[in-house]
């Protein structure tokens, strides 16, 4: 017998299962833009309609702690996430809530700030349910000295 | 991704029957997400849709893209500090500080201007082109500073916009004098302050609702550079900035200059409009331990803003050979009062190096300084700068005084450079 031909057959193999990785690859790399691209689009055309997610700033700086979010608003959820949203973010955006850090204490004198001056309705039983969730999630940090390191340095090559 | 987007389009939004529909859809979906119950467990009126859309035109339209927002609806903008380095500050890299929406479909033909309140001898409106014809215009290059410009350094956090450095601008502004205008209509001799009306529409949805009137007092109603203002920087005021018709008192909280202005009242009493009162715009009298909370009367309105100065070039975080002499230049201002001296330090403040100090272009206006810097070693340092008023007041270090919203932080500004 020719041995031959077995060593030609495993040759061929090999080119197709190489051909096939090229072709898996290249579609995943297609993939990969498209999903990009198609985000993006997203992205812009919210900025055309104009609604009321947080700002591009405020994604940058939350996106980083891991924490799952409401894509339309950008909020933490969890318990309460919805009463909130349907209560707070009918005025202005959620951007307002989720640059501000307060206790609960500090949560309740806002809302009744914004009852007696700004036209905000009472929220009736809802209302521990929002100051509980925003007490949890948008609490302030621990505290870092009276004038923390810079951070977030971006740094570049001055020409 | 976008099929999971049923947002409506602007000819949608625009178009009433369109949008009740839409309104419809949006509050199904919404309770059929939440059920019902949650969303009519509160007092919620019908009308206001959670996560509402904004029917605004994009106020980024002319703006620079390196522009931070702060918040979408009210639109808040403010500049990165090396967005800053211009003598004066072009349009686009203007921060906008809105408390409500910008009004629409501004017709500047029949725009007019009304002159009231108890102190004035008597009413009278001008239109546009007869404030134009009538008195003589003046331009002024004026610092405009967001009395919560720095709010982000407070600690506890204090509310509202967590604006860092970038919410001050100076730019020129073109118009007539108010004291002009109110000796022409004649003011009484009890008038003690001034307020103002814009067109800005409230975010409640309630149309007679005001947003914003603050004012200031007759005093500085009466100063030469406080205008009534139609141009800036030559050209129309763009709309985000008070189209057709703003007050620009310079010096002083930028929300004293009411944009979209169409009445001016002078008042025989502090001016009481929306935001005069409570924590708006007010610090407290005596100073006040971090987190207090302050009752009312223990507050005072703030006037002039405090010295502040800014680094504009290099941009945070330049790298450079150690060979270089690295020229460092910014802006510096002092409310009511002129800077009088501007200092800069690299190690953080235990030795510092005088600046070149201009002289402002017209009082008001921020002063433009420079110095040159060698740096001995390589490694890491910050460079903090430091300016000092006319009377002898100079930006400290660490954060200033807390207050309840979070005014008047003029600690001195840092960028970080790394010497190779
Ligand atoms: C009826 C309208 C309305 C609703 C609903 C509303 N707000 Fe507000 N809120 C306002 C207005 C008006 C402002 C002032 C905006 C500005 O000056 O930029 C404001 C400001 C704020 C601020 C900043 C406060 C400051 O000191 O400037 C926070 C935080 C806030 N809202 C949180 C909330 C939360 C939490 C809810 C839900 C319980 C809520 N808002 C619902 C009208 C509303």
């Amino acid at each position: 017998m020719n041995p031959n031909p077995s060593k030609y057959t495993q040759l061929k193999n090999r080119i197709l299962a190489f051909i096939a990785l090229i072709l898996v690859l290249s579609f995943g790399i297609f993939l990969i833009t498209w999903i990009q691209n198609d985000a993006g689009s997203t992205l812009d055309a919210d900025k055309e309609e104009g609604t009321l997610s947080a700002s591009d700033s405020l994604k940058l700086a939350i996106e980083q702690d891991g924490k799952d979010r409401d894509p339309e608003t950008q909020l933490v959820l969890g318990k309460g996430f919805e009463i909130v949203k349907a209560n707070c973010t009918n005025c202005h955006s959620s951007a307002l809530l989720i640059q501000n850090r307060f206790t609960r204490e500090g949560w309740k004198a806002k809302i009744e700030w914004m009852q007696e001056t700004q036209g905000l309705w009472p929220l009736g039983e809802s209302e521990d349910d929002i100051l509980d969730y925003l007490a949890e999630h948008y609490a302030p940090e621990a505290y870092v000295g009276r004038r923390a390191p810079l951070k977030d340095i971006e740094w570049y090559e001055l020409n | 991704m976008a099929a999971l987007k049923p947002e409506p389009t602007k000819s949608e939004l625009t178009n009433p029957s369109r949008r009740s529909f839409v309104r419809k859809s949006l509050l199904t979906t919404f309770s059929t997400i939440l059920g019902a119950d949650i969303v009519y467990a509160s007092f919620m009126p019908k009308g206001y849709i959670p996560v509402a859309l904004s029917l605004q035109s994009n106020p980024m339209d002319g703006k620079n893209p390196e522009m931070i927002i702060r918040n979408e609806k009210p639109w808040n903008l403010e500049a990165r500090p090396h967005l800053l380095d211009d003598a004066i500050t072009p349009a686009k890299n203007m921060f906008i500080r809105n408390n409500g929406l910008i009004p629409e479909n501004i017709d500047v033909d029949t725009w007019t201007l009304k002159i009231s309140g108890e102190s004035v001898v008597q009413e009278k409106t001008f239109t546009l082109a007869e404030l134009k014809k009538n008195f003589k215009a003046y331009t002024y290059q004026l610092v405009l500073e967001c009395g919560g410009n720095g709010r982000a350094g407070f600690y506890p956090p204090a509310s509202g916009n967590q604006w860092e450095e970038g919410a001050v601008a100076c730019a020129e502004w073109t118009g007539v004098r108010l004291k002009d205008v109110l000796n022409a209509v004649g003011i009484k001799l009890d008038a003690v302050y001034i307020g103002y009306y814009g067109a800005d529409k409230h975010l409640n949805g309630k149309a007679d609702e005001v947003v914003i009137s603050r004012g200031a007092p007759i005093s500085k109603a009466m100063q030469d550079e406080t205008l009534l203002a139609w141009a800036l920087n030559g050209e129309d005021i763009p709309l985000a900035h008070g189209y057709p018709l703003r007050l620009v008192a310079g010096g002083w909280p930028a929300s004293v200059s009411g944009k979209w202005v169409h009445t001016i009242v002078v008042r025989n009493k502090v001016h009481d409009g929306a935001k005069m009162m409570g924590d708006s715009y007010r610090v407290p009298k005596n100073p006040v331990a971090p987190g207090t909370k302050v009752p009312d009367e223990d507050m005072k309105i703030i006037e002039s803003m405090p010295v502040k100065s800014l680094i504009t070039f290099p941009k945070s975080g330049a790298m450079f050979e150690k060979s270089r002499k690295l020229g460092v230049r910014g802006k510096a201002w002092a409310g009511e009062l002129e800077v009088s001296a501007m200092e800069v330090s690299v190690d953080f403040g235990a030795t510092w190096v005088q600046c070149q100090l201009k002289k402002p272009k017209n009082r008001l206006a921020w002063q433009e300084w420079n110095v040159e810097l060698s740096f001995p070693e390589e490694g890491y340092y910050e460079i903090w700068a430091k300016a000092t008023d006319s009377k002898g007041n100079s930006q400290p270090m660490v954060i200033p005084g807390w207050n309840p919203k979070g005014y008047l932080n003029n600690s001195c500004h840092r960028i970080g450079v790394k010497v190779k």
